[in-house]
């Protein structure tokens, strides 16, 4: 468990350092224009974007005005506070299928913001979790995508069901839960290709992938996921609106949170569309993906340090910032 | 979603019209939303407020305050300052001792392996002999994607196996010369700027052989942190300029100004579509349009060109002028107006889309031209090419087969007459009547005069 992390420190090492340094010089001052300023600033750089910047900034001037916290432990509370209500509660167990076999889940998303990691790194997960894991892969688009996903079914220990380049990605979709359903599968994972949410005829053929899936077995896709590259600004949103229409995106896999970027696209897209995130990518790893925290998250966007339990970085008891969630 | 940068300067601004000249005061708050449009556009918020207080003074001068159109003066400002900011169009720099050598870097997902092609493709076309390095050795199964992608751009692909991509470069340089290729195009694994040890990889890859050409690919939904990587890139090794890809997308791409701004680097080439072709040069004007959300008429008129196959348009063309134009003929252009993408979406393309305009875009459907295509299809041959033997059995039985109803039918038959009615007025009628009335909605002045 401590590897686990230390992992996630580093991870967000970047993050951290370059906006702590920024926040800690706010601290100390008066709350002033100048406060309210540099504060707008801060949120804006982690691409919280217009709305949900307005948002908070006037919910904390509201909060603090009332009470006039008087060091900075009381006025990162606050803030952190506030934004914190502004996310759902963290699943308390993300390893958890729904009873239904197998579950099937569906990654999605635009080009180049980590599907094919991701599904190979929540099949290394639940495979950890000693389930059996079937990868389905609908990606029959982009160059050697069947390669890529062929050597993380190896690393993993994950079955594969694939076909020829250029084959109807619902035909891939509808083979995998079959062989699933066939090979006794806990989860099904089905990749797709990366795809502009501006490009109808592919949103489409989202929708009747999950029709398809929906038909061969009734109550699937299980968990639609959304995989958004950290470093994208206020397009996130419109993608998710996008796809939550075509495929009924119900969850987010926010990526590549190991540079400098925030990745606070996601808190207006909750704000928005009301899709929370569940999984976050640290690296290029099979380890390197970890179940969502709102404490964390928060924590990275104001750049301090994510809990104020005392506990050491390295020796955190469970997960890291299951302890200051409220 | 948001509105355009003139539909709400434009609201901000038509109260006051009425009562007569604008104050400074007034700009200074239509600056305010010119500020939104650009934090909403992800330009970074540091070059939003160093933007914002350039143009202001030119903003509230007298050209504005007495405009009788000050919302487009204020836009003419800022977009003029935004083209100014972007820079020219810059060639990508081609070496008088051959090969060329381009070097592309960048995050993980923008790009690169596609970019790559894309430019050796862009080459080739050009009578160029591009050598393509496969020298991401670490994402799984990157070397087989630009394989694959060489062997559809008739590019040879570099690659062997074991190598560290220092080495791999190196040899590339001779096979290079063995091919007589004169222009050779490295793409490197995605990295994090954060990442010291692959940030090292570049630069001992440089240490090799200096580029002609050091680009670093970047992605057009980039948010704020695109001034963070772009910097930390620099710092590492001498970048020549940008690529962004993925314009074919709706983001605004703010990150074109911001790094623009903050590294001074040219954009060179913008990615435009999936397709290898989908690579050009790129052009100031339009980029700042798109920064500010106003539409982009050279977009749209650009797709209409590329989807649309010319010898069918002036076919089609050279038939309704001699009335000759048919249901089947119907069908075609309707399958052409079809490639060119959703409707809704073509309309966001059209500046200037107020008021009427976007009343009118709630009511495209996209759905109608689905099933005018339906009952075409359902036609025979024989029906399509004499639409005057369709009687009210074989209505019928097009709307069966179609899926829909007679009033279906009869609309699109309608349609049809009226399109031949039009035609035959435009060829034989008065000059006046050659024209549509103008388009309501739609400012005067709203493409910038030319330069």
């Amino acid at each position: 468990m401590a590897g686990f992390l230390n992992r996630f420190w580093q991870g967000l090492r970047g993050t951290r350092e370059q906006m702590g340094q920024r926040w800690r010089q706010l601290i100390g001052r008066s709350v002033s224009a100048e406060f309210w300023d540099e504060l707008e600033e801060q949120l804006y750089l982690a691409d919280l974007g217009p709305e949900a910047v307005e948002r908070i900034l006037e919910r904390a001037h509201r909060r603090l005005q009332a009470d006039r916290p008087v060091d900075e432990a009381a006025l990162m509370g606050l803030l952190e506070e506030e934004m914190m209500r502004l996310l759902p509660e963290d699943d308390p167990d993300p390893w958890a299928l729904s009873p239904e076999r197998p579950n099937v889940w569906l990654v999605l998303g635009v080009n180049g913001a980590g599907k094919t990691t991701s599904v190979g790194k929540l099949a290394a997960g639940f495979r950890a979790h000693h389930r059996r894991v079937l990868i389905g892969a609908a990606d029959t688009f982009r160059a050697a995508a069947n390669e890529q996903l062929a050597v993380w079914a190896r690393r993993s220990g994950a079955e594969l069901v694939q076909q020829a380049p250029g084959a109807d990605p619902a035909a891939v979709a509808f083979d995998a839960v079959v062989a699933g359903r066939g090979r006794g599968a806990d989860l099904v994972l089905i990749d797709t290709a990366g795809r502009l949410h501006t490009k109808t005829p592919l949103m489409q053929e989202l929708g009747k992938i999950v029709r398809v899936v929906g038909r061969e077995c009734p109550g699937a896709p299980h968990r639609t996921l959304l995989v958004v590259d950290a470093t994208t600004g206020q397009n996130g949103v419109v993608q998710a609106r996008q796809f939550a229409e075509a495929a009924g995106a119900d969850g987010i896999i926010l990526t590549k949170l190991d540079g400098t970027a925030k990745g606070g696209v996601v808190l207006a897209i909750q704000q928005q569309l009301g899709i929370p995130v569940r999984w976050i990518g640290l690296g290029e790893r099979a380890e390197d993906l970890l179940p969502f925290s709102r404490a964390d998250f928060v924590g990275a966007v104001l750049g301090r340090e994510p809990w104020t339990g005392g506990e050491s970085q390295e020796g955190g008891p469970t997960r890291p910032g299951r302890g200051s969630a409220r | 979603m948001f509105e355009s940068l003139t539909e709400r300067l434009q609201q901000a601004f038509s109260p006051l019209r009425k009562k007569g000249r604008l104050s400074e005061n007034d700009v200074r708050a239509a600056l305010r939303d010119v500020r939104m449009a650009l934090l909403e556009a992800d330009v970074n918020f540091r070059v939003v407020r160093k933007f914002v207080a350039e143009v202001e003074p030119e903003a509230i001068g007298s050209e504005v305050l007495e405009s009788l159109t000050p919302a487009q003066a204020v836009i003419r400002v800022v977009r003029d300052h935004l083209v100014l900011l972007l820079g020219g169009e810059a060639p990508i720099h081609l070496s008088s001792e051959p090969p060329t050598v381009i070097l592309l870097v960048g995050l993980q997902g923008a790009g690169k392996t596609t970019a790559a092609a894309k430019l050796a493709r862009w080459f080739h076309r050009q009578g160029r002999h591009p050598l393509l390095v496969a020298a991401d050795i670490y994402r799984p199964a990157a070397v087989e994607q630009l394989r694959q992608l060489g062997e559809q751009a008739g590019v040879p692909v570099f690659f062997e196996a074991d190598r560290r991509p220092e080495e791999l470069f190196r040899l590339a340089l001779g096979r290079a010369r063995q091919l007589a290729a004169d222009i050779v195009i490295v793409d490197t694994a995605g990295r994090l700027h954060v990442d010291e040890e692959l940030m090292g990889e570049l630069e001992r890859i440089v240490a090799v052989h200096k580029p002609d050409e050091a680009l670093l690919v970047v992605d057009a939904m980039t948010g704020q942190d695109a001034v963070t990587v772009a910097e930390s890139f620099s710092s590492r090794l001498a970048l020549s300029g940008l690529v962004m890809t993925k314009l074919d997308g709706d983001a605004r791409g703010g990150a074109a100004l911001s790094i623009r701004q903050v590294t001074g680097l040219p954009i060179k080439m913008v990615g435009v579509s999936e397709k290898l072709d989908g690579l050009e040069p790129f052009q100031p004007d339009r980029m700042a349009g798109r920064i500010l959300g106003m539409g982009d008429v050279l977009g749209l008129i650009e797709r209409a060109e590329a989807s649309m196959d010319a010898s069918v348009g002036s076919d089609l063309g050279a038939r309704l002028n001699r009335n000759e134009f048919t249901l089947d003929d119907y069908l075609t252009a309707l399958r052409q107006v079809k490639k060119m993408g959703p409707l809704s979406q073509l309309m966001d393309l059209i500046p200037g889309m107020g008021g009427q305009m976007k009343k009118l875009k709630g009511q495209v459907d996209d759905h109608a031209l689905v099933r005018v295509e339906a009952v075409l299809s359902s036609m025979t041959l024989r029906e399509r090419r004499r639409p005057q033997i369709i009687d009210g059995s074989r209505r019928r039985r097009i709307a069966r087969g179609s899926g829909t109803t007679v009033q279906d039918v009869n609309r699109v038959l309608k349609s049809y007459e009226d399109m031949r009615k039009l035609a035959r007025q435009m060829r034989g009628g008065k000059r006046g009547q050659r024209m549509p009335p103008g388009m309501p909605g739609l400012p005067p002045d709203f493409l910038p005069p030319p330069r």
